[in-house]
Parts: C-alpha cells; structure tokens; sequence
C-alpha cells in the first residue's frame, strides 16, 4: 500500500524517476550509464533532455519510455510503475501511453504514409474504416494529407519525421518521447518538425520529452535538464 | 489481413535475392519430385502388381526354365482358375541402347490373366491367327512410329538368329501405372523356331502365371503348387506377383537408397540456403522489428513476420519447382520410357513436396526469427545511423 502523500506525488506527475541506475557490460566491462537519476515531469510539460554524447540521455529516455529497463530505482510513467511489468505488459503499456518521434524516422519502407501512420492502430482491434479516419486526422494534424500515399523513400526527410510525429499521435498517448528528432533534418525542416512538436504541447496539451543536442531546439521546451557522465547537472 | 500484406511486400522487397532464392528453391523441389519418381518408377512394377496374380518360376533360378507340361499339373490345383507362361526373349532392336521388355508368351488365354492390358478383340483374333505376329504397347508404337501390319526384325542374343515379328495388336493400359512399353510375340513361334535349331531348348517356359480365385489363399496355394513338383530336376519357387516384382526391386535397393539420400541433400541445401537468406534478411531488418516492437507488437508478430516470409518463399519456389517438374517429367517419360515405363508424378509426390517446402520455410526462420524475437530494443535501435 502507498501512503497517501506519496499517491499524491504519482498523480502530479507523469513521470517521476527517483534514483534510476543503469549500466551495459561491454565484454568483461561493465559501464556504468546512470546513477542515481531522480527526476519528475508533470502532465503537458514540454521537457528537453541535452548532454554531451555518452551523458546517458538517449538512455534515460528509453527507459521512461519502457524500451530498456533499469537495474535499480523507482520508474513510475503515466502512473504506473513500469519495472514490474512483464515484457508482454510493457509493449501492451508502450502501446497505449507513449507516442515515438526517432532521429531518423524510422518509417517502415514497405508501407504507404498511411499505412505506417494505421501501425500502431493494429493493436486496438479497430476496424479498417476508423484506423483510416485516426490516421487521416493525425495526418491533417501534420499538415501531410496530400502524400499518404506515398512510400516513404517518394519523401523528404521532413515529411517523413512529419509521418513519424503522425505515427506517434494517432493512438492519442499519455507521452510522447523524441530521440534528437531534428538531428536529420535540414534547418527549414527541423523547424518545421519543433514547431509541429510545439502545436502538440501547447493546443494540445501533450508531454513531451525530447533528447536533443541543439540548443535551438530545447528553447522550444519549457524545461531543459542537463546530462553529464550518467549523473543529472543540478 | 495487414499482417500478409506486410509479409507480402516484406518478401517482394529484395527483388533479386527473393527471385534468385525461389528460383532455387523450385530448382530442389523440381530435383526432389524426379528423384522421388524415379524411386517410384522403379516401384512401378510392384504398384501394378495384381493380387490374383502368382508367379512360378524355378527354384533355382529364373534364368532356368521349366518344362511346358508344368501348366496342366498347376491347373488342377485348387483355387487355380487359369495358367500362361512366357520366356524372356532379350534381343537387340536397332542397337542395345533400344531396350524394351520382349516377351514371347502362351497360350491363347494370356491376356485374359492381363486385365489391365486393353487390346481390341479384332487385334487379339489377327495375333492370335498368325505365327509370327506381335502386340506392342502404346509408348513403344509412339517411340518407334510403328503401324500395325509393319515386320519388325529384331537379333535374338538369348535365342540366336534374325527374327521377324509381324505388328498385330497395339495395348493400351487400363491404369495410369500400366507398363504400356512392353513387346510380345508367340511362344509357340519360339518354341517352332528353337524345335528347329536348338531343340533341347524348345517345350520349356521361362515362367508361370497363375490366377488364383482367392488372393487370401494365396500363400496355401503357392505351397501347393511347389508341393507337385519337390525333388523333381525344375523344383519350383511360387509367390505373388508382387513378391516377384519386389525380387527385382530388392536387386537394386541400394541404388535407390542412394537415390533417396540424394533427394533429402538436395533439401538440405537448400534448407540452409533459404536460412542464409533469411538471416541476412532478418540482420538487414533489426531495426524496423525493433520499431514494431517498440510500437507494442510482440516477439510472436516479429517471429510469424520473419516466419512468413520465408514460408512464402519457400511455397512460391516449391510451387514453382512443382509446375516445373510436369514438363520435365514428360521428358524424362519420353527418354527412360523402355527403363522406367510409368514416369509420373504421383499426387504423393506433389503433396509431399508442398509439405516439404513449408517445413523448409519455417525451419530456415527459426534461428533468425528467434533472434529477432530475443533482441533488446534498444539494442537494435542503436545500430541505426
């Protein structure tokens, strides 16, 4: 049972991380990657995630998102406490709460702009008919609705990341979670794909967190925490 | 539904490797259905053999004859309702590379123990009126373009001499399994001839077949029929047809041993083949199955994914190797008709290797789909970029 000020902490926040550790083994190495990371997030904070490469920012992120676990610490996402969840529960819990926006898009080739925007859509049991109406509307939102049916090398990399931002709103998710999502891009593009990310935060009110390297793109978060060496910069 | 579509386009995605790979797997099946048809050619025999049917011959030795006055003693066996006799003629038609099966056979009642063999009446009366006549089946009338009232001279090995054969009748099989490549001429035209020349060899038969009325006693009459002849100087060796034909078979077991350890390495090949391809495929793809998982599809998704895709391939080349295997079989049909006269491929055959192509399409996805199955997803996503 959870006292009644410590309920009271999970409902204010959408994230909330209290000394998360995680290390990889590199042969007989075992490199330590975060220690001792205590952070919260509320609902509809835009938060950006900056640190030299290695800082174990991309890693904290796939943590939150529940794409990794961690070895020790406390990890509660959209209020539940994802390290007790079995892997079938988790890509269930992935499924549900959080939206992906990738560096490099991460489209799968084979299908249309639409059809990757319906993917996630397969794991709600919809029909055909409202997994197209769900996509098309997240594709509005976008501003891409006259190539859908384009496969994504017939794209621009900005109206790919703009499929890929798409793909992560159309399940309507508690999070969404963004890995340098303007590092591939060019600047007319990365702007474009910040503003779009803006639009979620501010009309929507959809929290976000973004791992990124440019300082331009963190000013469009409300909050930036700092990574260095796996610890948070206080 | 999405989920074929996406292993669909997943297998049409590297064109050339998908083509070359179900080319090759069509190349194993197309190999695997002749070797499995010719095992089964050579099995054709005992196939058609007929239950009623039982084969005296001497104990010995088939190369040994017996004397002609055995058929009356066999007849009055109980449960005999008919007896025929023939002799193995061998000879030489054109060169040794002509091979067919030449026969010379007796009395008149022959093809009533031959259901199976269809000849018209008037064909049958026209042999049987003429010393020197002879029925060929259709495949030997096809191969050699003979017409019926054409002499065709053969040079006896066994039986010395120039003989002349005049075409009387044309057989047809009944069933598909049918030897329709066989070529038979009158005893007693044999046995005037060797009268003449070698008469010592003349009244003898080189085998008996013996229609019982109850293929259940079969056993019981065989060992009647030997029975009337023990300690005589042609002791007698009766069994079914079957077991005669098997006798033949069993000569050459060991070729058709090394025939079907053959066909299973050729499937063996191209097992691995087919997992090769599939595991460059799976590598090349991580990262996409790394999206579907982080998405919230699960390791059974990413496994039938990869699964499917090779089952595809490996039922489209199946297929193919299949389709082409019907072409091919009639060529060989037309090549080896004297050597393996029923060259079909049975249903079996095909059933068989459709089932083998789907087992090859997912054993050749196991290890990759595992894999795949199994990997960390931040592990796969970091090999992008």
């Amino acid at each position: 049972m959870q006292d009644s000020s410590t309920q009271s902490r999970i409902e204010n926040f959408i994230v909330l991380v209290e000394n998360l550790q995680k290390s990889y083994k590199r042969g007989s190495e075992e490199i330590c990657v975060l220690q001792g990371i205590d952070l919260t997030i509320r609902r509809g904070e835009f938060v950006a995630l900056m640190g030299p490469s290695g800082s174990g920012k991309t890693t904290l992120l796939n943590l939150i998102a529940g794409i990794d676990r961690p070895d020790a610490g406390r990890l509660l996402v959209a209020g539940t406490d994802i390290m007790r969840l079995g892997d079938v529960d988790l890509a269930r819990w992935r499924a549900t709460h959080v939206g992906f926006i990738f560096q490099f898009y991460n489209l799968l080739p084979v299908l249309t702009g639409i059809e990757n925007v319906e993917l996630p859509l397969l794991l709600r049991g919809l029909s055909r008919k409202k997994r197209r109406e769900h996509a098309m509307l997240a594709l509005d939102l976008v501003g891409l609705t006259d190539r859908v049916h384009h496969y994504p090398r017939e794209l621009s990399g900005g109206q790919q990341q703009r499929v890929a931002i798409a793909r992560a709103i159309v399940t309507d998710p508690d999070l969404i979670v963004a890995d340098e999502p303007t590092g591939d891009l060019d600047k007319k593009s990365a702007s474009e794909a910040l503003d779009l990310m803006e639009q979620l935060n501010q009309d929507f009110g959809k929290t976000i967190i973004m791992v990124t390297h440019d300082p331009k793109a963190a000013e469009k978060a409300g909050i930036i925490h700092h990574l260095d060496k796996g610890r948070m910069d206080r | 539904m999405e989920l074929l579509k996406l292993i669909l386009r997943n297998t049409l995605r590297q064109r050339l490797r998908a083509i070359l790979t179900i080319l090759g797997m069509a190349v194993a099946i197309l190999a695997f259905c002749l070797l499995r048809t010719v095992v089964d050619a050579w099995y054709g025999g005992v196939a058609a053999a007929s239950p009623n049917r039982l084969v005296t011959r001497n104990a010995v030795s088939l190369i040994f004859p017996m004397p002609i006055s055995y058929r009356q003693k066999i007849l009055r066996v109980p449960d005999v309702a008919q007896v025929a006799y023939a002799n193995w003629f061998g000879g030489v038609y054109i060169d040794e590379r002509h091979f067919f099966a030449r026969m010379a056979i007796g009395p008149k009642n022959f093809f009533d123990l031959f259901p199976e063999f269809l000849i018209s009446p008037d064909q049958l009366r026209a042999f049987w009126s003429q010393r020197n006549a002879c029925v060929a089946g259709r495949k030997l009338i096809d191969q050699y373009g003979w017409k019926l009232g054409d002499t065709i001279t053969m040079t006896g090995n066994i039986y010395p001499g120039e003989w002349q054969f005049v075409l009387r009748g044309i057989y047809r099989g009944a069933n598909k399994n049918t030897d329709e490549t066989q070529f038979f001429f009158r005893w007693d035209y044999l046995d005037e001839v060797l009268k003449k020349s070698v008469a010592y060899e003349s009244g003898q038969a080189g085998w008996y077949i013996v229609q019982v009325k109850n293929p259940s006693l079969a056993g019981a009459t065989s060992r009647a029929i030997d029975s009337l002849f023990e300690n005589s100087w042609a002791e007698t060796l009766t069994e079914t047809e079957k077991a005669f034909q098997m006798s033949f078979v069993s000569m050459t077991e060991a070729i058709l041993i090394a025939i079907r350890i053959v066909s299973l390495v050729v499937i063996g090949v191209i097992l691995v083949v087919l997992a090769n391809t599939m595991a460059m495929t799976a590598r090349e793809r991580m990262s996409e199955y790394a999206i579907l998982k982080t998405l919230g599809f699960g390791n059974r998704f990413v496994f039938t994914l990869i699964a499917g895709e090779s089952i595809t391939i490996a039922m489209l080349g199946g297929i193919l190797g299949m389709l082409l295997s019907l072409p091919v079989a009639q060529v060989f049909s037309k090549e080896l008709g004297a050597i393996l006269p029923v060259f079909e491929i049975g249903w079996q055959t095909f059933f068989m290797s459709f089932a083998i192509s789907c087992i090859i399409g997912f054993l050749a996805a196991l290890l990759p789909a595992w894999r795949a199955s199994r990997v960390r997803i931040a592990e796969a996503l970091g090999h992008i970029g």
